[in-house]
């Protein structure tokens, strides 16, 4: 067995016992990316030298913490203090933050090591990692097919045993949609629980930075290290961390689990309706009591996400103008065709699609029937939940409504490719915690299933998460041999 | 329904951008049927709803007044396209 | 001004809250800085970056709400006003739309002796943009500069009621609001600094009409002078072009002091959409009672409130309290130096006199003066006691104020203190009689003027340093 293989308490067992050096590790690690990276492309950069110098400094304990020496991959959303972001755009091809997200700076702090940056979808809008800028990243089970989105690098490269675990963002599934895709645990934690600072924003009120693992118990750990409150991000909560791993008993007897009818509906693939049912039932079989419940507005969850998330991407995204950092147009002789002509060439369609949308929302005359009715539908969603978790302890649905599919498939039918988001919108919507872990394979692609929490109840989340790791022996996945 | 270009160009205008004759035409169909698609939230009664727009429980989340260091003029200067006299510099307003 | 029309006007002004720190973020707000020295991200509007509240901004703007006899609403948010421009890094300012700090309110005015009352309809917080530099002037321009050092400095925006029917009563309203915003300490509003800033919106409409006539909204509007002649040539100009048939339009006008006009600043974009909406990046405000008492009770004495103090406790004609409740400067001057001197009205007399006179020639504010209220009250204690004329003070007094040194010290230089020894002057005037014998027969034959020209030469005689009163007196004996 590789090390590259291993998860990280794997690792950290192994490096705790000096049967690895952080060293090896990396290297391991770097071996593995230049095995598989030509085929997955998961990374935009890496930063090899560093991440090196760093092992070799934690193996000297220079370079302590409580992750010390393990190695980890950010989504190129992370602003990384002397190292290129770039949203997976051509607008941010040679930015370069003077700072450290706040969730990254605590991974540093604790000793992790930064391997690379991950692809996406540009500036995060999207679901299949088609939309960079750059390139597509590939899904390791099938590389014909999309690992998701719009965290589709950090999936895959998870997935591709390229990094032990990863950080992402989830606006509205971009977590737990490519987790599903390429078979691994994605956490979204609430809003409010991870600090948002430094992360290049696409919708403020929806975004989270959350993890991606091979197993619940790594997740658990990253948690431990990222979560709390952060005096730079005004919407991070004072809110008590607990130790995550101590949900790790797999107590689940008597745990309440709603199952809410309208997500095994129509246009949800029915084997993966099948999938989640049976993980419902091994549920139930472990002493966990399941029950059907309604949330009747799921169905409008999506649209109005998409009214809300780009009403608030075009003034997040109005910031690109050329002047203080990004691609500029140096030829314009004048500033208002110096701005539309920079933001026209450094802006992708999508992106350029979502921008109009949401400025429409918000425009004068539209503002009340789009802007500000899709804020009262938001709150209907959120009361929705509020009602079921009076009642339950958490909620079990689908993560997707199909597995993986091809690359270049939904290309060119924005709305088709929305309709990806529509189990995972709901939970950004009233900003809830979700959790996404492999249920089985379908047709040989990995079924994501989605744990969704009460806010502030990540706990939970995990405690569930585990247990059905335990129960169903499905943890760390791994795509067949050969494909990669 | 398919967005007039006139509407599109105003869209493009507010947000700044600078669209091809194509991208105008993809953009007034494919904003069309999004926003169509959008305006499903319209069948819902939503009277006597209040908005939702802080989800967090919180209010009065403050930082003291107190100065802190800026970043070094070079630094926050360093990803600008075009620096003069330690400014960004930038074509002429009008 | 045409008599059948009536200028409609309500004035926006934007104070700087007086803050350490940015409204966002921890760059200080001092004034003077080198270009983008005083900068962050947060501030450069980078990507990733989030705003932070500065408590010290809502509080200022609750107690300016008070001052201003505002309601304070118990909840209010931000939003963020869309728009593009270089100066502005996020291409939104955050600010405060439907939901502002302050509600409504009211400040008094005085025009020729007559009380008005000018409505506020509400005040807002919000935070400045940075600043252009155009090389060479806007029109022929190639390029500009940005410095972004103003970049998030937090600013109060008071919106007034349409209330001012004059340019002097929109000079009268900005003179109150500046007093009041300083003596409430919540801003420096030095209108050179661009830390009191000031738009105006002026309609004509004929006498008698109700409704509003189409506004021009003036800015750039850089001292109080600035504000009375924008406002006098933009009222010409609206009546001049009714008269002649055509229609006002409702548009944006800056005031060229150069030429001493105000001129559209129509450009190429269309009309503005703001498209706001609530501000995620900030959670909202929840403002107690018991918050707003604990500041009001810390509320210091305000304008109005000196202004009947003034009046009733030292009988001070409201002419004279009001001048001298212009600045807490002023005021804190005139008691401390009635305390030590106390005649009220002569201090008012030299402060509105002597002291006024003197600060408008050399363009000076009265925490300029080189010397105290002691001093002051020392110069008029010396006229009480006779050791100077009344004369001499005015001297010594313009010396005090170029020099900074105290009376005594003037006085003990140039040897300036007044005879009144009856010896000496006896002598003196002996000696003037004797030179004068012809004026001295026109006096004794009933020219009363006579004695005007005696006592000018004892005057000469001593440097102007004899008791006038003394003198006049000794020499009837004398003659």
């Amino acid at each position: 067995m590789e090390l590259y293989e291993l998860t990280l308490h794997e690792l950290l067992t192994l490096h705790n016992n000096k049967q690895a050096s952080s060293e090896e590790i990396v290297n391991s690690i770097f071996k593995r990316i230049h095995q598989v990276e030509g085929d997955v492309k998961a990374f935009i950069s890496l930063d090899e030298d560093t991440a090196r110098q760093k092992a070799r400094a934690a193996d000297s304990e220079k370079w302590p913490g409580k992750i010390a020496g393990m190695p980890f991959g950010l989504k190129d959303i992370f602003c990384t203090r002397g190292l290129k972001t770039t949203c997976a755009s051509r607008m941010l091809e040679n930015f370069v933050p003077t700072y450290d997200s706040t969730a990254g700076a605590r991974l540093n702090a604790a000793g992790g090591v930064l391997i690379g940056k991950l692809n996406m979808d540009e500036f995060a809008m999207g679901s299949s990692t088609e939309q960079s800028a750059f390139f597509a990243t590939h899904n390791p089970w099938d590389l014909t097919r999309v690992p998701g989105g719009s965290s589709g690098g950090s999936a895959a490269a998870v997935s591709a045993d390229e990094v032990p675990f990863a950080l992402g963002t989830d606006t509205g599934g971009s977590i737990r949609q490519p987790a599903a895709f390429c078979g691994v645990v994605g956490l979204r934690p609430t809003y409010g629980r991870v600090s948002r600072w430094g992360v290049i924003a696409y919708a403020s009120s929806l975004d989270q930075v959350g993890v991606f693992s091979k197993d619940v118990e790594d997740c658990a750990l990253v948690m431990n290290l990222i979560a709390g409150r952060d005096p730079r991000d005004a919407t991070s909560l004072e809110v008590e961390v607990p130790d995550y791993t101590a949900y790790l008993d797999a107590g689940i007897k008597g745990m309440k689990i709603a199952c809410p009818r309208e997500y095994f509906g129509q246009g949800v693939d029915a084997g993966i309706q099948e999938a989640v049912k049976k993980a419902l039932q091994k549920y139930e079989e472990a002493g966990a009591i399941v029950e059907e419940v309604s949330l009747p507005h799921s169905q409008y969850a999506l649209p109005a996400y998409y009214l809300v998330a780009t009403a608030e991407a075009s003034a997040n995204l109005a910031r690109f103008d050329g002047v203080r950092y990004g691609l500029r147009d140096g030829q314009a002789d004048n500033v208002i065709d110096m701005f539309s002509n920079s933001r026209s060439r450094g802006f992708g369609s999508e992106v350029k699609r979502r921008i109009m949308l949401g400025t429409y929302a918000l425009s004068s005359g539209y503002y009340d029937a789009y802007y500000l009715k899709a804020l009262k539908v938001r709150r209907l969603i959120y009361e929705d939940f509020q009602k079921v978790f009076n009642e339950f302890d958490l909620i079990v649905a689908p993560t997707t409504p199909t597995t993986a599919f091809k690359i270049g498939e939904q290309i060119g039918d924005p709305l088709t490719l929305y309709m990806n988001d529509i189990l995972t919108v709901p939970v950004n919507m009233a900003g809830l915690p979700g959790i996404s872990i492999p249920c089985g394979l379908l047709n040989g692609l990995p079924v994501g299933m989605q744990l969704i929490g009460k806010p502030f109840d990540e706990g939970t989340l995990i405690k569930a998460a585990y247990a059905y790791e335990e129960i169903s022996g499905i943890r760390c996945l791994k795509p067949q041999q050969g494909v990669i | 329904m398919a967005l007039t270009i006139k509407e599109v160009e105003h869209v493009a205008m507010l947000a700044r951008l600078s669209l091809s004759q194509q991208e105008k035409e993809t953009f007034a169909v494919q904003l069309g049927t999004i926003l169509e698609y959008a305006s499903t939230i319209n069948q819902l009664n939503t009277d006597g709803v209040e908005p939702l727009d802080h989800i967090l429980p919180v209010f009065n989340v403050f930082r003291e007044d107190q100065v802190e260091p800026s970043a070094p003029r070079e630094e926050i200067l360093s990803n600008g396209p075009l620096i003069e006299d330690g400014q960004y510099r930038v074509p002429k307003i009008l | 001004m045409g008599k059948d029309y009536e200028v409609v006007i309500g004035l926006e002004v934007h104070a700087e809250l007086k803050t350490d720190s940015k409204i966002f973020c921890g760059c200080s707000t001092a004034f003077g800085a080198e270009p983008n020295t005083q900068v962050c991200p947060v501030c450069s509007g980078f990507p990733g970056m989030l705003p932070v509240l500065n408590q010290k901004v809502v509080e200022l703007a609750i107690i300016t709400g008070l001052a201003l006899n505002s309601k304070i609403p118990d909840y209010c948010k931000f939003d963020r006003k869309n728009y593009f421009y270089p100066d502005l890094p996020k291409a939104y300012q955050i600010s405060q739309f439907d939901l502002p700090i302050c509600m409504g309110g009211y400040l008094d005015i005085e025009i020729d002796g007559d009380k008005k009352r000018i409505g506020i309809t509400r005040a807002h917080m919000e935070e400045d943009a940075g600043k252009l530099v155009h090389q060479g002037n806007i029109t022929s321009t190639t390029f500009s500069l940005v410095d972004l050092n103003r970049s998030g400095v937090p600013l109060l925006e008071i919106v007034s009621e349409p209330d001012m029917r004059s340019a002097s009563e929109a000079r009268a309203y900005l003179e109150k609001l500046r007093a009041i915003l300083l003596f409430a300490g919540v801003s420096d509003c030095k209108m050179q600094e661009g830390s009191l800033r000031c738009d105006a919106n002026v309609s004509v409409r004929p006498v008698g009409e109700t409704r509003l006539g189409a506004r021009a909204e003036i800015k750039n509007l850089n001292s109080f002078r600035s504000l009375e002649r924008a406002i006098e040539f933009e009222a010409r100009r609206q009546i001049e072009a009714i008269e002649d048939g055509e229609a006002i339009i409702q548009e944006t006008r800056t005031w060229d002091e150069d030429k001493q006009a105000t001129r559209s600043m129509r450009s190429k974009e269309e009309a503005h959409d703001y498209r706001y909406f609530p501000e995620p990046d900030l959670p909202p405000l929840r403002i107690s009672h018991e918050w707003v008492e604990r500041l009001r009770t810390v509320m210091p004495e305000l304008p109005d409130q000196a202004q009947i103090r003034l009046q009733e406790s030292f009988g001070l004609p409201s002419y004279d309290a009001a001048i001298l409740t212009l600045t807490p400067e002023s005021l804190a001057f005139f008691d401390k130096c009635v305390e030590l001197y106390p005649q009220p009205k002569m201090v008012s007399n030299w402060m509105m006199g002597e002291l006024s006179r003197l600060l408008n020639q050399n363009n000076l504010e009265i925490s300029d003066c080189r010397f105290g209220p002691a001093e002051l009250a020392r110069l008029l204690t010396l006229i009480d006691e006779g050791t100077i004329s009344g004369k001499m003070a005015k001297g010594i007094f313009e010396d005090m104020f170029a020099s900074g040194k105290p009376p005594d010290q003037i006085i003990a230089e140039k040897g300036m203190t007044q005879i009144s020894d009856q010896d000496t002057l006896i002598k003196v005037i002996d000696e003037v009689i004797a030179a004068n014998p012809t004026v001295v027969e026109d006096y004794r034959n009933g020219k009363e003027k006579a004695l005007g020209f005696l006592v000018g030469q004892i005057m000469k005689a001593t440097k102007g340093q004899a008791n006038p009163g003394v003198v006049n007196t000794l020499l009837k004996e004398r003659l």
